[in-house]
């Protein structure tokens, strides 16, 4: 646990990595105040932070691990559920909500991942995607207590706190932002110092080369096993957040169509860097808000964006960056 | 009861036919380019919207011939332009770009043809049953399942026996060592894809007759052709085939008992199979592991 933290002291930003940690969170902090003036309303700025949280939470596993997940839509969704489950039937309570959900999902990946972790590449990827499909047909048939097609209703997020200490976060979306922005903040910066501890490292090690790694006595499997594990636990509180937000969760959040949009956010953002994913999701989320709103084929668009990243930019916007600069150096 | 029973075994049969013919597309590209085409069922439905745009100029017969290889045809285009350049690159990249390749092909489907359903006419002589008792066997299921044999069949006796199927075959275990001993791994790639997408294109003929057409026709057939190939086992053709028609024949049995469960059971099948035999029924040891 101290070496945990001696090499978090170690890595204090400097330089160009700091002007865009400052950057993002002065953007994150004052985007409920200027957003509305520009013609968008905080609700965007919500989605943007639990899609980004998520998409973050898949990249410990993508960018940082080099394992394919093209199923991650299944926990974030099992989050959703679970948080919107416990609401409707259970106790009236927001952190526990939050709580189950997150077991919920994360649990169910863990328990997965031991299933699939010998298995590699576009193998690994396919199997995450069939899996992520039985939750989806699972919410969809199971009518009675998932809502089936339409969704989970009758439920909505509760005031936090007790007594005089109570915040009230149903009403106001400024309120309910502050409120995603400060749990994004503790899940970013458990996820910060994790890349940094020796098992971060070892991460990135098996990544670079895993044969190496195993040689180098690294139980590779257990690894790639915990950082899937990491990764699904993010992803169900990214969805416990989404069913927050909306007080709703449909069978569309458990559908592979929104892991391929966590994929796409990571690699659009940039997948071997830490913030990539969050300006991924911005520019997904606000791309997405603007032409559904101009056409009704926005898919076509959408699809033609992906191949257009794929073709043109696989390193993603902050890749480039990084590229660049080590180019310089080199 | 046994009716009952007869009818479910007929539709898994069929239901088993359309995911094989599917699969056997996929798990073909799979094998060799080691891409995972998501835009399999668009392809499918391309093949059966084509069909229905050329069979008041060619007939039925026409179109059921012309259209697969139409599609094979787009399938060259899309794998030279795009799915060529990724080869070389981390898998998520072609992911990727199936991924929003499928998006793509729907939204112009839905575009073009609207987002309704159409019917697919069929000649008269197919949509008659065969008997009055067993009225759910029209001449046109018969013909479809013997389509779907003869095109397996012809497949695998390619595979077997031509020059280019045994480097397609060889390529699966090697591409590398094929590519050494002087065959143009590009081009038998893109052949490769080609085929892969006229099987798409035939069985989105043969379903718009049995379904009928719309622009997401393909979405329902492309998960259970994955889980076809995860349980038959990665690079092997055979298991492919035997894992279609397992799972297309357990989804129809249990439909007799309990409807609402036909989903589940393929799902099951799979968690089976991952749990007691991670590599697939006939899958080689080592493959993508």
């Amino acid at each position: 646990m101290s070496a945990f933290f001696a090499a978090a002291r170690e890595r204090v930003p400097k330089g160009p990595d700091l002007i865009v940690l400052v950057v993002i969170w002065t953007l994150l902090v004052s985007v409920p105040f200027w957003l509305p003036l520009l013609g968008g309303y905080t609700a965007l700025a919500s989605k943007v932070l639990v899609f980004g949280l998520a998409a973050m939470g898949l990249n410990i596993l993508l960018g940082f691990t080099g394992v394919l997940s093209f199923g991650h839509a299944a926990y974030f969704g099992l989050g959703a559920y679970g948080a919107g489950l416990t609401l409707r039937y259970l106790v009236h309570s927001t952190p526990l909500a939050m709580l189950a959900g997150t077991l919920f999902g994360g649990l169910a990946g863990t328990l997965f991942g031991m299933l699939i972790v010998r298995r590699r590449g576009v193998y690994f990827a396919m199997c995450t995607i069939a899996f992520g499909q039985l939750w989806y047909y699972l919410a969809y048939s199971w009518n009675d207590f998932t809502g089936g097609f339409d969704g989970l209703r009758d439920f909505h997020r509760e005031p936090i706190g007790f007594g005089r200490f109570t915040f009230d976060i149903t009403q106001g979306e400024t309120r309910f932002y502050f409120f995603l922005l400060a749990i994004f903040a503790a899940a970013v910066a458990v996820m910060g110092l994790l890349l940094r501890s020796p098992f971060g490292r070892t991460l990135v090690a098996i990544r670079e080369n895993e044969r190496r790694a195993r040689f180098l006595g690294i139980p590779v499997e257990r690894h790639i096993w915990l950082s899937f594990s990491i990764s699904c636990f993010i992803a169900a509180l990214a969805g416990t957040l989404y069913a927050l937000l909306n007080n709703f969760a449909d069978p569309l959040t458990l559908h592979y169509s929104l892991s391929g949009y966590f994929v796409v956010m990571t690699v659009t953002g940039g997948m071997r860097t830490f913030w990539g994913p969050l300006v991924g999701a911005a520019l997904f989320v606000l791309l997405q808000d603007y032409i559904s709103s101009m056409t009704v084929n926005w898919m076509f668009f959408i699809g033609v964006m992906f191949i257009l990243v794929v073709l043109f930019f696989p390193r993603g916007l902050l890749g480039m960056r990084r590229q660049t600069r080590s180019a310089g150096k080199a | 009861m046994w009716q009952v029973v007869l009818f479910n075994v007929t539709n898994g049969l069929i239901i088993g036919a359309f995911y094989v013919l599917m699969a056997l597309g996929l798990s073909l590209i799979l094998n060799l380019s080691n891409v995972i085409n998501f835009a399999h069922g668009n392809f499918l439905a391309l093949g059966g919207y084509l069909a229905y745009t050329l069979s008041p100029a060619l007939g039925y017969w026409g179109a059921l011939l012309v259209s697969p290889l139409l599609t094979a045809l787009l399938g060259v285009a899309v794998e030279r332009l795009m799915i060529r350049r990724i080869y070389n690159r981390d898998p998520v990249y072609s992911l990727l770009l199936t991924f929003g390749l499928a998006f793509v092909i729907q939204d112009a489907c839905r575009y073009i043809w609207g987002p309704n359903g159409l019917p697919m006419g069929l000649p008269d002589m197919l949509a008659q049953p065969i008997t009055p008792t067993l009225f759910f066997i029209t001449w046109y299921r018969v013909f479809m399942v013997t389509i779907v044999i003869v095109t397996v069949v012809g497949l695998f006796a390619f595979l077997r026996h031509t020059r280019v199927g045994l480097r397609i075959r060889a390529g699966t275990f090697d591409l590398e060592t094929v590519a050494t001993l002087g065959v143009n791994v590009r081009n038998l790639r893109t052949f490769n894809f080609a085929v892969g997408c006229l099987l798409a294109g035939l069985s989105g003929v043969l379903a718009a007759g049995q379904i009928g057409l719309n622009p997401n026709m393909g979405d329902d057939l492309l998960m259970p052709s994955f889980i076809a190939i995860i349980v038959g086992g990665v690079g092997s053709l055979i298991g492919t085939l035997c894992g279609g028609l397992l799972i297309g024949m357990a989804a129809a049995l249990t439909t007799v008992f309990y409807p609402s469960a036909s989903e589940a059971v393929i799902y099951a099948i799979l968690m089976a199979v991952l749990l007691l035999r991670p590599r697939g029924l006939l899958g080689e040891e080592g493959m993508f592991s």
